[in-house]
């Protein structure tokens, strides 16, 4: 065995094991420092019930509705956008603009999340107060504007990717039969990056679920559940941001690790199916190739 | 003759000179120099976080002992009372700002030590082109529960009202709840910030929005409420005739020694009084 291998195997070894305990290690303290929510209430009442520690009520359920609301309406007003911007940079722009689009992209995944929330602070929630004649302009539409730019570059590099991927083979195949732009989008293109797509939504939909700057500064925080999109909504990641100062042995503060466990098994559960995903789509082009 | 009175008159410049450079000395740099002396010889790092009312007093004076002495550094950080409370205590941080008392509980288990230094009011406030400039306590408790929406229904525009508060650990909020609000339950539609100067640029950008602040963070870009008739200024506070009056504490975990307690020190001395009342609040004796 050469050196560099028997003394980096070891290494590599124990940095992933740490790495992967400490993944653990996070989850098992959040539980034990949020046991007293799982004995002393029911977890049935901490989901279901409102946030009105002044009643007794430390729900989180209008916390859970706020982040799924906010993430939902940022991937339907970011996927479109992200596949139609992918599509141009792949097959319709001529290839100075593409590379250009290309280059900003990326340099878009650099933007510190704080810098959108700033820039929607002075410039997006005023247009949308006037536009909209009523709220105070801090609500889930704005902060969804905001955090579908912050999760485009994403899905647009991933789908770029995977059309890359795609064999020329089959590209050349469909140019041979006289096939055109469109028919290639549609039949070769789209039904070939089809598990790069959902790759790539995944992934952004992680993204959006654990921003906490855009949320915390342009969402308004408020604790009631949203009822439209101008309503002003509290995030699990923007709540456990705003109550961490409160009292230790406060209710309040146990809370947080109740949003902590549960945007850790959304996120798990993410991976695991972008696993699942990876698996069975490798498992399939095995067996088209033998 | 006359050159002998010229030569006295030159002489004379020169002694001016002297004298005026000599005041240049005493006046300038020594004085300065003087405030700041207890921390002549002191090296390390102070670490203070917590009340946000209190960054601007903090963020000077670390500035000054700084400038002076450039072995010692100083962070100021915010977070909110209740972290700073808790950072101390957790050994995190020197100092713990907070702008309320730490409750029985906190002092307690942290075994904090207080230092008062200054005494501030809670203000209401209103963007500067609302017209609406004036309320009493239950109008503001209508406000702040939600009874009241609009403000053409206390002679404003037709436009909802945006309610401001603040977050769980704030003591402005504790405050303002107790004694603004005399502990009226605020709606759960009150959008809510982080810290005294996300309060202030939220309520400045939005002509609809209520809020409130520490009197240190009025400027002209904001309108004050009167409340109950009573404009919150360095006067009404500190004669007592604004009711929503608290102390700015920084708190210390245990007796106070070395570099903490020359800072500490410093806050109460007459050059520390001086930027706190530059600073748009009033300095408590100790």
């Amino acid at each position: 065995m050469k050196r560099s291998v028997r003394v980096g195997r070891p290494l590599v070894l124990a940095a992933t094991a740490v790495g992967s305990l400490l993944t653990l290690a996070i989850f098992a303290f959040m539980m034990m420092l949020g046991r007293p929510l799982f004995s002393d209430h029911s977890l049935n009442l901490l989901l279901t019930q409102a946030w009105a520690p002044d009643r007794g009520l430390y729900g989180i359920f209008p916390f859970i509705c706020g982040t799924l609301s906010l993430v939902g309406l940022s991937l339907l007003i970011a996927f479109p956008l992200s596949l139609g911007n992918a599509i141009l940079i792949h097959l319709l722009a001529p290839r100075r603009l593409a590379r250009f689009l290309h280059q900003t992209i990326k340099l878009m995944t650099g933007v510190p999340t704080v810098v959108y929330g700033f820039v929607g602070i002075f410039f997006l929630v005023p247009l949308i107060r006037e536009w909209f004649f009523r709220g105070s302009g801090m609500c889930i539409l704005s902060a969804s504007l905001l955090l579908a730019m912050l999760i485009s570059p994403t899905m647009i590099l991933v789908f770029l990717e995977s059309f890359a991927a795609i064999p020329t083979a089959h590209i050349r195949a469909l140019e041979a039969l006289g096939g055109t732009r469109r028919q290639k989008l549609v039949h070769v293109i789209l039904p070939g990056a089809k598990t790069g797509i959902i790759t790539g939504l995944l992934l952004a939909l992680g993204r959006a679920l654990g921003d906490t700057m855009i949320a915390l500064m342009v969402a308004g925080n408020a604790t009631a559940a949203p009822e439209s999109v101008l309503d002003s909504v509290r995030t699990l990641t923007a709540h456990i941001a705003l109550v961490m100062a409160a009292d230790f042995d406060s209710m309040e503060f146990k809370t947080i690790f109740a949003c902590g466990i549960i945007l850790y098994l959304w996120t798990a559960l993410l991976t695991l199916s972008l696993r699942y995903i990876h698996y069975n789509s490798t498992k399939l082009s095995h067996d088209q190739t033998f | 003759m006359f050159r002998i009175a010229l030569k006295i008159e030159s002489g004379l410049r020169y002694v001016g000179w002297l004298v005026l450079l000599i005041c240049f000395a005493f006046f300038n740099s020594p004085v300065r120099a003087a405030a700041t002396d207890v921390f002549a010889g002191q090296v390390g790092s102070l670490r203070i976080s917590g009340g946000t009312a209190h960054i601007p007093v903090m963020k000077e004076v670390a500035k000054l002992i700084m400038e002076a002495h450039p072995d010692i550094r100083i962070s100021v950080a915010g977070g909110g009372s209740g972290l700073g409370i808790k950072q101390v205590g957790e050994g995190l941080v020197d100092i713990g700002n907070s702008g309320r008392k730490p409750t029985d509980n906190e002092m307690q288990k942290y075994g904090l030590v207080l230092h008062r230094w200054a005494l501030d009011g809670v203000a209401v406030i209103v963007h500067r082109d609302n017209r609406v400039q004036v309320l009493t306590r239950s109008r503001l408790q209508d406000i702040y529960s939600g009874r009241l929406r609009n403000w053409r229904d206390l002679g404003g525009v037709d436009k909802e009202i945006t309610v401001f508060t603040r977050d769980q650990g704030s003591g402005t909020r504790k405050v303002f709840w107790k004694k603004a609000l005399r502990k009226e339950v605020t709606t759960n539609k009150a959008l809510v910030v982080a810290s005294n100067g996300a309060m202030k640029s939220g309520v400045a950008h939005n002509p609809y929005a209520i809020g409130y602040v520490s009197i240190g963070f009025l400027d002209k870009s904001l309108a004050a409420v009167a409340l109950d008739g009573v404009m919150p200024s360095l006067e009404t506070v500190q004669n007592g005739e604004y009711p929503v009056v608290r102390g700015l504490y920084s708190n210390t975990k245990g007796e106070v020694q070395g570099l903490t307690k020359s800072f500490i020190d410093f806050l109460f001395s007459p050059s520390g009084r001086k930027i706190i009342s530059d600073k748009g609040l009033i300095p408590a004796a100790r």
